[in-house]
């Protein structure tokens, strides 16, 4: 995120500033204590591994289906794709359909597999015909890498919102806040398990949903429910016309541009199955078919969202000033709030601070939520596979597993609030297409042939999760995103050889092809004892935890 | 009495007072739980239960309907992003008012993700649910 940012504060009217800020504050105060008095109810209730890493199994479809919605919608997706629509137009809409056609993989292939014959992480399946030892690091280092880019991407986002929306521009406030983000996030999570965190997520999912409701029936009644006169509106006030309705605002500028939207494009859509956080949702529910039921659920409610986007984006587009939203945060990550202080009557009225101090608080909701599903999937994964099957080779008592796992969430939240102190200033965007990159190239992969490929062997696991992770994160060393360019990490140098932003159109095939070569050349026959009954667990749901 | 004593608990004791219900067969198709049947264990329904044509059955019901339509949908989803990139003119066709193509396959493409989630759903709720229960409940059974 850019530091020079002006704080959004600054540029609303003096009149509403202090107000809202306090509302926002408020409601927000509100949120966490309401979800802090949800973990606590939830952690009385928390004893054995499967309540804490899976909730007690006790969730229904629906349940599920609005928590998966909320782990999934965060900060990126509502402020970013609002904001990539609003300056990018169409182009940026093209994120909301790739996050939303991805979950079909889930659908098809993963969930109901991967529920019946896992227990609490994405490595009980991939480890359950290899051996044990070597998988399950593997995994377990994939799953912690993805989470913690996807963690610091959050945990850098909150510092810039509340930097924009609070005014608060001293470095040591913007610390405090992502130290307090931290903690908050530590004590769902280690208090209360899965099933406070699901619980946090569902309520987390209610507001954004009904939020974002509001604000598009908003948007929608000034516009008398014509879409296309919102798009004429959106286009004229944008100052680019008919091309702001076209593709190519953004991708289009280069040949190396347009390769780059189809390797994100394909990150996207191949990212969601394998990403951890999402995949342990799975474990929450008593059966396959509520898995099936929780994503068709997740489906609907995650769809509706981001047809809403479009509302948002383009509304945000045709209302506000322009040049307002790059003046108040060049990536538009404002353009969503702004544009809830706009039709709630502008920064003058009360309405308008009303309406923008909701929208924020949601904001500040949703990172919180999403950061809480990731501290816990990571470590769930640090304890249930590294912890517990590598370094005590399957031989602790439950109540060690669980004590472990609450360890293992304050230690990463530790690392996490470090990580993203010094993340303040890190391309936001960028860390979370990385995430998604390693998720389809390192995950992905594995987990498909693990369930559907009888001839996939331990080697062939390894070389594709070490092989996906390690080509995508290289990449991405090397790419744009890091060096070279005026929008990296580090714009003063320059040793990037990696001309794309996103690894994907290379990492991903490699993870395939690694997984399926690894599996070739390997000395040891494929178990296929192990493999049959895998199979007939996973589609049958024999046995099933 | 004249009986012998019972010799523990052997995997194949004679079936002497049970109920034949399984008929002749019945030796090894149905056995332990089979939860903590390791590779090492002689009765391995898994096995026998995947080279089953029943097995076959529910396997072929999944794979031939979720891998074509996998394909099918990231060959529709890739089709929108290359012509997004690459056919420019054709994705500005204006069709009503300010909606262009554009627009239109993007909505479209959420209307797809819709109908193919319904789709499998109606199709597992047919065509998976009944087979896998009855497996799950033959293997099961035992326990």
């Amino acid at each position: 995120m850019n530091l020079t940012q002006q704080p959004l504060a600054l540029q609303l009217a003096a009149g509403g500033a202090g107000e809202h800020r306090t509302l926002i504050v408020s409601l927000f105060a509100v949120f966490v204590a309401a979800t802090l008095g949800i973990t606590v109810w939830a952690g009385r209730q928390t004893r054995s591994a499967e309540d804490f890493y899976a909730g007690g199994r006790q969730f229904s479809g629906f349940q599920n289906g609005l928590a998966i919605s909320g782990d999934y919608m965060s900060a990126a997706s509502f402020l970013g794709i609002a904001g990539a629509i609003a300056l990018s137009g169409y182009d940026g809409f093209l994120y909301s359909i790739g996050f939303l056609v991805a979950w079909l993989v889930a659908l098809l292939l993963v969930a109901e597999p991967l529920r019946n014959s896992g227990r609490y992480t994405m490595g009980d399946v991939l480890a359950y015909r290899m051996r044990q030892r070597p998988v399950r690091t593997a995994a377990g280092a994939s799953t912690i890498v993805v989470s913690i880019f996807y963690l610091l991407a959050q945990m850098a986002g909150a510092g810039a919102l509340v930097t924009l929306l609070l005014g608060i521009t001293s470095e040591t406030g913007k610390i405090l806040v992502v130290v307090l983000v931290g903690i908050v996030m530590i004590l769902y999570v280690s208090i209360g398990g899965m099933k406070g965190t699901t619980w946090v997520q569902m309520v987390k999912a209610v507001l954004l949903i009904a939020g974002t409701l509001l604000i598009t029936f908003l948007v929608l009644l000034k516009f008398h429910f014509n879409i296309s006169s919102l798009l004429g509106a959106a286009a004229e006030n944008s100052g680019k016309g008919a091309a702001f309705l076209e593709p190519g605002l953004k991708y289009g500028v280069s040949a190396t541009s347009k390769i780059d939207f189809i390797s994100l494009g394909i990150a996207l859509v191949l990212g969601t199955a394998g990403l951890p956080h999402i995949l342990i949702r799975f474990y929450t529910v008593p059966t396959a078919k509520a898995a099936r039921k929780s994503v068709n659920w997740a489906i609907g409610i995650i769809g509706v969202f981001y047809l809403m986007t479009i509302a948002l984006g383009f509304g945000a587009a045709a209302l506000i000033k322009p040049g307002a939203i790059t003046a108040s945060n060049k990536a538009g990550n404002t353009a969503a709030p702004l544009l809830a202080q706009q039709i709630g009557g502008g920064p003058d009225s009360t309405g308008g601070a009303i309406l923008l101090a909701v929208i924020s608080a949601v904001a500040f909701a949703t990172i919180l939520a999403v950061v809480a599903g990731l501290t816990l999937a990571s470590s769930s994964s640090f304890a249930h596979d590294l912890y517990v099957n590598v370094i005590r080779k399957g031989r602790a008592t439950e109540k060690e597993e669980v004590g472990a796992a609450r360890w293992a969430t304050v230690g990463i939240g530790a690392v996490a609030i470090v990580l993203g102190v010094f993340a303040r200033g890190l391309n936001v965007a960028g860390l979370v297409a990385l995430a998604f990159a390693v998720a389809a190239s390192a995950n992905l992969p594995t987990l498909l042939y693990s369930l559907f490929w009888k001839r996939f062997t331990t080697q062939g696991a390894l070389w594709s999760i070490y092989g996906g992770l390690a080509s995508s994160v290289v990449l991405v060393l090397f790419s744009p995103v890091v060096s070279g360019a005026g929008t990296s990490m580090f714009p003063g140098v320059d040793f990037h050889f990696f001309p794309l932003e996103n690894p994907g159109l290379i990492s991903i095939p490699l993870g395939f092809l690694l997984g399926w070569l690894g599996s070739r050349l390997s000395k040891e026959e494929p178990d296929v004892k192990k493999y049959a009954e895998l199979e007939v667990r996973s589609l049958t749901g024999t046995g099933a935890h | 009495m004249s009986s012998a004593p019972p010799s523990g608990p052997g995997p194949h004791q004679p079936p002497s007072g049970g109920t034949p219900e399984t008929g002749p067969a019945s030796a090894d198709t149905v056995r332990p739980p089979p939860t903590e049947a390791g590779p090492g264990g002689v009765p391995y329904p898994f096995t026998e239960v995947q080279a089953s044509g029943e097995f076959a059955e529910l396997r072929h019901a999944h794979r031939s309907f979720a891998f074509p339509l996998t394909v099918a949908f990231i060959a529709w989803y890739l089709a929108y992003v290359l012509l997004s990139s690459y056919a420019g003119g054709f994705m500005a066709l204006k069709i009503l008012g300010h909606v262009n193509v554009a627009l239109v396959l993007g909505l479209a493409q959420f209307l797809t993700t819709f109908l193919i989630a319904w789709w499998y759903s109606r199709h597992a709720a047919a065509r998976l649910d009944p087979r896998a229960e009855a497996i799950k409940t033959r293997l099961e059974g035992d326990a």
